[in-house]
């Protein structure tokens, strides 16, 4: 059988060309690279009749950066600093999960207090994500203000990470065999001060989006997304827990200390838009919960249980770890040949898995709902192209 | 179901499919190139199974045996089950039948594979570059890439 490669340009030409009828004619058009509402250097090629999308063709790799090859000349403790420059808006989750396929692998148990810790970042982050996808899709839907209160807010928890991490965006923090320094003295105050701060907030947030009948007609029965096109589709996170499926690794294959906290994973109903913008709202609630559980809990003990030099080197095989970040399960596959470095790392990431849930969404809508089931996908695209 | 028991159950379905020989942290199977995607659909399809999602598709080149390993991680939502289903390719002619009509984001897997590895998956509806632009040549991934921007190997 041969087998034939073809090309965008390809494929754009042979789909082009005039449908019979006199006074339609279907065309195409770029929506992209810098278009605001694709979050980054995503391109999309979409072929419409009318305002009407018939065809929705992404294209990547306007932001490769080659992180998976990269890899293969680095050594394991090098491999977590590239990670928080995938999906930035969930960093220490991505450096918790390459420590974590190195810890399982190398067979390394870390203590209580660095499980509590990790936990307790993890949902910070999850929050902080959740509060700028929140802000960034009452923007895309033309609301600006909901963009301030989100950042607002945002800036109050990056405050307090900041004062541990030393870093706002790309935080490095999650090492394997522990971490990279302990909690700072003020972390436990100042996030019981956020929590007590951000509650109210987030009523806020429901009075100025959530009850608004405009964001509600723009979201409701927009980019319907089936249980099974989810699964099949590759979906993960809130994405597939928008079309109704109760699947959440922090539930289903528990990791850190979340067996030992009580809180829920909100599922939604219908898979349209407002689904996946309920689910997300509602984590944040739940994160708040996970947060205040552990808090005062934090046992004592070392930040770092072994001090594991450059030359740590897997066993021969193939170890695959995952956990939830922010947008569904980040994977890292290692084969290891016994050496120090990676013979071959690959991340699989959530946003390219639910990228392609966009086309089955929005085929045959309008370019309009196209930007608020983008806006639900929660994509970010450097993550996409790694 | 365990990791031994999945394992030994998935290779009874079919006298062509072995456990994978090398070291894995999860049951691991390997099967012939030519009869992958009948497996995956009975992987799929049979309730003791219910491989719903396919989690991953990575590709490893072993360049001193001269093959792609091409491996498909399958997720089970109903057994909470996972296992990997390895095909070995040989370098030179690296080709297998697609599975995207079985899994539909195999579609895009695939093509990331195709285009850093160069694999050719018979077959599928839109086999181009994912990330690199059309004309690239030469496949990144692989182990004896070179192109003249590539830097030093840091030592």
């Amino acid at each position: 059988m041969t087998v034939e490669v073809s090309s965008l340009k390809e494929l754009v030409e042979q789909a082009s060309g005039t449908s019979g009828s006199p006074d339609t004619q279907e065309y195409f058009v770029n929506m992209g690279p810098q278009h605001p509402s694709t979050h980054g250097v995503l391109r999309l090629v979409l072929k419409l009749d009318g305002e009407r999308v018939l065809r929705c063709i992404p294209v990547l790799g306007y932001i490769h950066r080659s992180i998976e090859k990269i890899s293969e000349h680095m050594n394991y403790m090098n491999c977590v600093h590239l990670t928080d420059r995938m999906d930035y808006l969930s960093s220490i989750m991505n450096n918790w999960a390459v420590a974590k396929a190195v810890e399982e692998a190398a067979g390394i148990e870390v203590n209580d207090r660095i499980r509590y810790i990790r936990t307790i970042f993890a949902e910070l982050e999850r929050i902080q994500s959740h509060q700028l996808w929140w802000g960034v899709l009452g923007m895309d839907l033309g609301a600006f203000t909901p963009f301030l209160y989100g950042i607002r807010d945002r800036e109050v928890l990056n405050d307090v990470m900041e004062e541990t991490i030393g870093a706002r965006l790309t935080m490095n923090y999650v090492l394997p065999g522990g971490l990279m320094a302990d909690i700072h003295p003020n972390f436990v105050n100042r996030v019981k001060e956020f929590i007590k701060y951000f509650r109210p907030k987030l009523d806020e947030y429901d009075d100025l989006l959530t009850n608004n009948v405009i964001i509600q007609e723009r979201l409701r029965n927009v980019g319907v997304l089936s249980a099974q096109t989810a699964v099949q589709y590759g979906a993960t996170g809130p994405v597939l827990r928008g079309s109704g499926v109760a699947f959440d690794l922090r539930k289903d294959h528990p990791y850190g200390v979340y067996d030992q906290v009580d809180f829920e994973v909100p599922v939604g109903t219908v898979g349209d838009s407002w689904d996946r913008y309920w689910v997300r709202v509602e984590e944040m609630r739940q994160s708040l919960r996970i947060v205040e559980q552990l808090l005062d809990n934090i046992p004592p003990g070392d930040f770092l249980v072994k001090k594991l030099n450059s030359k740590i080197k897997l066993p021969e095989g193939r170890y695959y770890s995952q956990l939830e970040t922010a947008r569904g399960i980040l994977g890292v596959f290692i084969t290891s040949d016994k050496k120090d470095e990676p013979y071959r790392l690959h991340y699989r990431s959530p946003n390219f898995n639910n990228l392609w849930c966009l086309e089955p969404m929005i085929k045959g809508d309008y370019i309009a709902s196209l930007i608020g089931a983008m806006s639900s996908l929660d994509l970010v695209i450097p993550d996409i192209d790694r | 179901m365990d990791r031994e028991t999945l394992q030994a159950a998935v290779c009874q379905l079919d006298s062509s499919i072995r456990p994978l020989e090398e070291n894995a942290d999860r049951a691991a199977v390997v099967v012939e190139a030519a009869a992958l995607p009948a497996i995956l659909r009975r992987l799929r399809d049979e309730p003791e199974f219910s491989f719903a999602q396919l989690l991953d598709h990575v590709a490893v080149d072993w360049i001193d045996r001269g093959q792609f390993e091409l491996v498909y991680h399958l997720y089970s939502f109903k057994h909470k089950h996972f296992l990997f289903v390895s095909v070995f390719v040989p370098r030179e002619d690296p080709r297998v039948p697609t599975v995207c009509r079985l899994y539909p984001v195999a579609e895009w897997q695939e093509r990331e594979v195709y285009d850093l590895f160069g694999v050719l998956y018979e077959d599928h509806p839109d086999l181009r570059r994912l990330f690199l632009e059309d004309d690239w040549i030469g496949f990144p991934l692989r182990k004896d890439y070179q192109d003249d921007f590539m830097l030093d190997r840091p030592r």
